[in-house]
């Protein structure tokens, strides 16, 4: 069962992350539960899931703005430890798009992205600068570069928020529901730089309601509920043949209307 | 947007209510709105009628602007203004010698030339922390003397408005980077650190700034070995600049509270250190947002340099008070003081009108 179901995907290809029966705690609570998952390179993993069910908490393991607690999260070869230095590493391969954007209120487009590669790379400022205006271009925004985020709209935002993540060149992209905060008219922006970004061959791993994008570039499909990994299937199965009913019921529920 | 406008049909535009516009508007809406309103405005009017007749008499038709002596104040039946021409060395150089007050203006220009360029956004930068060390510096040699040609003066001899200025700058200077570390200390995940940093706030905190001044002027020399002294200005710079980083570290740990996570969690994910984070990230957005409630401390810190008379020091209010002494002048002590109160007021007023300047002109065009 599981072999058909991993067809689609890329099993000869270096794992990019790997969760080894990963548990975690916020004070009693029980927030992942021995969660396994291995997404390899190139692979794009959509995670799907009622609020709650701890999916933020999964990739938030990832780049360590959430410690685990039992376990192991293994990172392009390396193991997120306490060490600052696997932490840094680790960083440095792995982009993060967060749902409220987050972008830098009191600094322009263009330093809004330059920050990364001047401080954690110590690029040139001139080259940064030039990287920065291949991804504006690249999001269709050049004409923003200078001017503060208040005064763009939270689709071009949430734009700027990929390409701050994008223009440290990372391995694996991490998108923490984009589209969940945006006005529907934006979402569509969005999802096309993500949809060009999976085609590129991205490792992306992307929480997200959006079904029509899941179905578009999904490998693998992940539902959790309630901090575990109920199902993971291919979206052809994924969609048309669920096998447990927690999974069944969540699709009726965000397909119904 | 434009469509819509089109298909509207454009109503047609009427003026408001002749009584809610021009001054009468304005007259009634706060001055006689309700019952009360018009009471308490009576009453204003009554008290204004009844005091200001003589106090316009008092200070500008009975007063007296020159005088050679005290005796012509004598026979006069208003103010006596002669008084502040009389004893403004004094007042704002205290016993500093006469003829050295110029290197006190020279140094009051450069404390509020400095100021001044300190106010506008454009020049903040590290480099302005820079400038300002070089301003201090020079200020000190203008004061201290005995380089340069210039006459050795002691710190005893400092005193009257140079003074306020030193103290009141030394605490700002001073003051605000103990203030932001202190308030990233309480934050910090190092128990010691956060300890050492809650308990300096908590404890200067919770005593009055006059006891500090007592504790560094009376009890400190106590605690030191023997042949060893500090001098006293710089005790009570140092209590003051403790004061103000105290309570400023408090009003930094509310800009620092108001950073939504998200901006911590961005920077973390883009991999820059704490440092960097903190410096290019937080600090620039936490700054702005309790830029009012640090200008109230500070204009408070200019008006807490006046306790310095405490522990013997001369500000300008003391060395007034000292000015007044002379038995020709002691009964004029109200001129010199309304002389004090708009100097006060001045400097205040400036700040708070500031303050509320650069807080309209940072939030412009910018979402935060």
């Amino acid at each position: 069962m599981i072999d058909r179901a991993m067809s689609k995907r890329h099993p000869h290809n270096v794992p990019m992350i790997e969760f080894i029966n990963v548990n975690k705690w916020f004070g009693e609570f029980h927030v992942l539960r021995d969660i396994n998952l291995t997404v390899r390179k190139g692979e794009k993993v959509v995670v799907c899931g009622p609020s709650g069910s701890g999916k933020s908490t999964m990739i938030r393991c990832i780049n360590r703005l959430e410690a685990h607690q039992e376990g192991t999260i293994r990172v392009v070869g390396t193991e997120m430890t306490d060490d600052l230095r696997n932490i840094e590493t680790i960083r440095r391969d792995v982009g993060m798009v967060f749902q409220s954007f987050n972008v830098f209120p009191h600094l322009t487009v263009m330093d809004n992205l330059t920050i990364g590669p001047i401080y954690v790379l110590k690029m040139p400022e001139k080259q940064a600068q030039e990287r920065a205006m291949e991804l504006l271009e690249r999001i269709k925004i050049p004409e923003q570069a200078h001017k503060y985020p208040g005064q763009l709209s939270g689709g071009q935002q949430q734009r700027v928020a990929i390409a701050r993540a994008l223009i440290m060149r990372p391995k694996i992209m991490l998108f923490d529901e984009p589209t969940s905060a945006l006005d529907p008219e934006m979402i569509n922006e969005v999802l096309d730089v993500m949809v060009e970004l999976a085609q590129e061959g991205m490792t992306m791993l992307v929480i997200t309601h959006e079904m029509g994008f899941a179905r578009q570039v999904a490998d693998l499909m992940v539902f959790m509920d309630e901090g575990e990994i109920v199902e993971t299937a291919p979206p052809e199965k994924f969609f048309t043949n669920p096998k447990s009913d927690r999974t069944k019921f969540f699709m009726s529920q965000i397909l119904s209307h | 947007m434009l469509e819509s406008a089109a298909m509207r049909k454009a109503t047609s535009h009427r003026s408001p209510p002749k009584y809610s516009i021009g001054v009468f508007g304005w007259i009634r809406a706060n001055l006689f709105s309700n019952v009360y309103n018009t009471i308490m405005t009576l009453l204003a009017a009554w008290a204004i009628f009844v005091t200001l007749p003589e106090f316009i008499r008092w200070a500008f038709i009975d007063s007296v602007w020159y005088a050679k002596d005290s005796m012509v104040c004598r026979e006069a039946a208003g103010a006596c203004w002669a008084v502040i021409a009389e004893k403004h060395r004094v007042m704002l150089f205290g016993t500093f010698p006469f003829e050295e007050h110029w290197r006190g203006v020279l140094a009051i220009a450069i404390m509020i030339g400095l100021a001044i360029i300190s106010a506008f956004p454009r020049f903040w930068s590290y480099k302005l922390f820079g400038a300002w060390m070089v301003a201090i510096a020079l200020v000190l040699i203008l004061m201290l003397g005995g380089i340069f040609g210039l006459k050795p003066t002691g710190t005893h001899e400092w005193g009257g408005l140079p003074l306020t200025l030193m103290l009141f700058i030394g605490a700002i200077v001073g003051g605000l980077p103990m203030a932001v570390l202190l308030a990233l200390g309480r934050r910090s995940k190092m128990p010691a650190i956060k300890a050492i940093c809650i308990g300096i706030i908590e404890i200067t905190r919770g005593v009055p700034l006059v006891t500090i001044l007592f504790m560094a002027s009376l009890m400190f020399p106590l605690f030191m070995p023997e042949g060893v002294t500090i001098d006293k200005v710089l005790r009570a710079q140092i209590a003051m600049m403790i004061f103000f980083g105290a309570y400023g570290a408090e009003i930094v740990r509310g800009g620092l509270q108001a950073i939504p996570m998200g901006q911590y969690e961005a920077a973390d994910a883009i991999g820059l250190t704490y440092w960097q984070k903190t410096r290019k990230i937080i600090l620039p957005q936490a700054l702005r947002i309790v830029i009012p409630a640090m200008m109230n401390d500070i204009i408070r810190a200019f008006k807490n340099t006046t306790f310095i008379s405490i522990v013997g020091l001369f500000d300008i209010l003391g060395a007034t008070a000292t000015s007044l002494e002379d038995p020709l002048w002691v009964r004029y002590a109200i001129e010199a003081y309304i002389f004090i109160f708009i100097l006060y007021f001045c400097f205040c007023y400036t700040m708070s009108k500031y303050s509320q300047w650069v807080e309209k002109r940072l939030s412009a065009g910018r979402n935060l």
